[in-house]
């Protein structure tokens, strides 16, 4: 298959980028999008050229370090997914397809389509940490968990961190992210000693990190490769209210 | 938050105002008879106006800030962005609500202030001094106009509402998996039920299902 690409190129964070516009033939359809830029930068560097910065790492979609918007969907066309999950075949003959950064203020660009998603490892942070006993491990059975919570838990756990909820967002926003992050550990016997201070904490580092706010329009759970649902978001407004009045009521 | 509590107190105000005025298809005297009442609350109409005005401004102060604050998030914008789910109405809140606005102030002149519409203060007042709202509601609307502005207003009203309405429980936090599709659905549909009774009135006007009432 045969297509045309329009990538962004940025040398440096400040420096102003533009969309090049690049030609690539003889993709099989089952090339990866990724596996796709790796045979352009081939070419790029056989020429002598600058090759395309991209971020990859697992590329089976369990990382969250790809971070592309192609064709103006986070991820690319095909959900859920993540952009290594994403095939050519996905693809018309001849298309021309726009590659972007996430383009959100809190994730700076490092270069071309590589970006700085420290902002979400520090909301994270701001969480801190889960009162447990530590020494021998617990009898299995001590800690009860419904089997109801348990499931709930774990899809909000599979947040693999990418940043593409910020990323599709309209206003920019990374409430689903911290809301997955905050409803994990919120639904488990294990998050409940820090219960309202993980939240309060979480969500005040968010707005500190600049992301914009929620307009429930669900653009983030329709790019989701984990497929979180917007109403884990729901969750955290509930978290986040209740929290804040055992806050101002002096607990 | 305060969005949120602020569009529920306008959502039903809405309501209320609807019920209100469907009255005009009961005839003059309910109409000017629901009017009437409405003054003889004195004091408190203008607490409730008072609140109204309230309500309105935070909801517009806070909406507002929110938009720049999103706006300054995402400093350089995408060449290209293509939506997958969020709707028309979602992505047109801020359009939809100045548009709104500007309805909700001309609205307030033709009706409440009678600025707009010289012939309002020539309409006999009957006997009690009561305004004649019946005669005011049909000199308005026969103005293509006026019921052609009023008709997009409240389409733009019915969007506002189709995201809004459901968005309030999403934002509170009093929702989940299973009631999402339940309330964007039933938002949708209590919006478009809002249109279509707003838009009865002028429609029926414009047709000349409702006319002016003889005096004898």
């Amino acid at each position: 298959m045969n297509f045309k690409l329009k990538i962004w190129r940025q040398t440096t964070r400040e420096a102003k980028g533009e969309l090049k516009s690049y030609e690539i033939e003889d993709i099989s359809p089952a090339t990866s999008f990724l596996e796709m830029l790796d045979i352009l930068n081939e070419q790029l560097t056989t020429k002598g050229a600058e090759p395309i910065a991209f971020d990859s790492d697992c590329r089976e979609g369990i990382c969250g370090i790809c971070s592309l918007t192609i064709n103006g969907e986070a991820h690319g066309p095909s959900h859920p997914a993540a952009a290594c999950q994403l095939y050519m075949r996905e693809f018309k003959e001849g298309e021309t397809i726009t590659v972007e950064p996430f383009r959100v203020r809190s994730f700076p660009i490092v270069k071309d389509l590589v970006i700085n998603r420290s902002a979400l490892d520090r909301i994270v942070q701001a969480g801190g940490f889960v009162s447990a006993r530590t020494g021998s491990a617990p009898e299995a059975n001590s800690i009860l968990v419904p089997k109801h919570n348990a499931d709930v838990a774990m899809e909000a756990a599979a947040c693999i961190g990418c940043g593409a909820c910020a990323a599709a967002c309209p206003n920019a926003s990374a409430m689903l992210f911290t809301a997955a992050k905050i409803s994990h550990l919120a639904l488990l016997p294990q998050g409940q000693p820090e219960r309202s201070r993980r939240v309060l904490r979480m969500v005040r580092q968010m707005d500190e990190e600049g992301f914009g706010n929620c307009t429930n329009t669900y653009e983030c759970e329709a790019v989701c490769p984990a497929e979180i649902s917007a109403s884990f978001i729901a969750r955290m407004n509930r978290e986040y209210a209740i929290a804040s009045l055992r806050e101002r009521m002096g607990e | 938050m305060i969005v949120a509590v602020t569009g529920l107190v306008l959502i039903l105000f809405v309501i209320g105002h609807l019920l209100g005025n469907l009255q005009i298809f009961l005839g003059p005297e309910w109409i000017n008879g629901y009017a009437e009442k409405l003054r003889q609350l004195g004091m408190l109409l203008w607490v409730i106006r008072g609140g109204l005005l309230i309500a309105v401004l935070l909801h517009i102060y806070y909406t507002i800030r929110l938009a720049i604050e999103n706006r300054r998030a995402r400093p350089e914008r995408y060449k290209r962005k293509d939506t997958v789910k969020a709707t028309f109405a979602s992505r047109s809140m801020v359009l939809s609500g100045l548009i709104l606005l500007a309805f909700i102030i001309y609205h307030i002149l033709h009706f409440t202030v009678r600025a707009t519409d010289p012939r309002f203060n020539t309409l006999p007042l009957d006997p009690l001094n009561h305004y004649d709202i019946y005669s005011m509601m049909i000199y308005g609307f026969q103005n293509p106009l006026v019921s052609g502005f009023y008709l997009l207003s409240m389409f733009l009203l019915a969007l506002h509402l189709s995201h809004g309405s459901s968005s309030f429980f999403q934002s509170l936090g009093l929702n989940n998996q299973k009631l999402t599709a339940r309330l964007a659905r039933g938002g949708r549909i209590f919006a478009w039920l809002l249109f279509l009774g707003y838009s009865s009135i002028p429609v029926a006007v414009l047709l000349g299902w409702v006319k002016l009432h003889t005096r004898s």
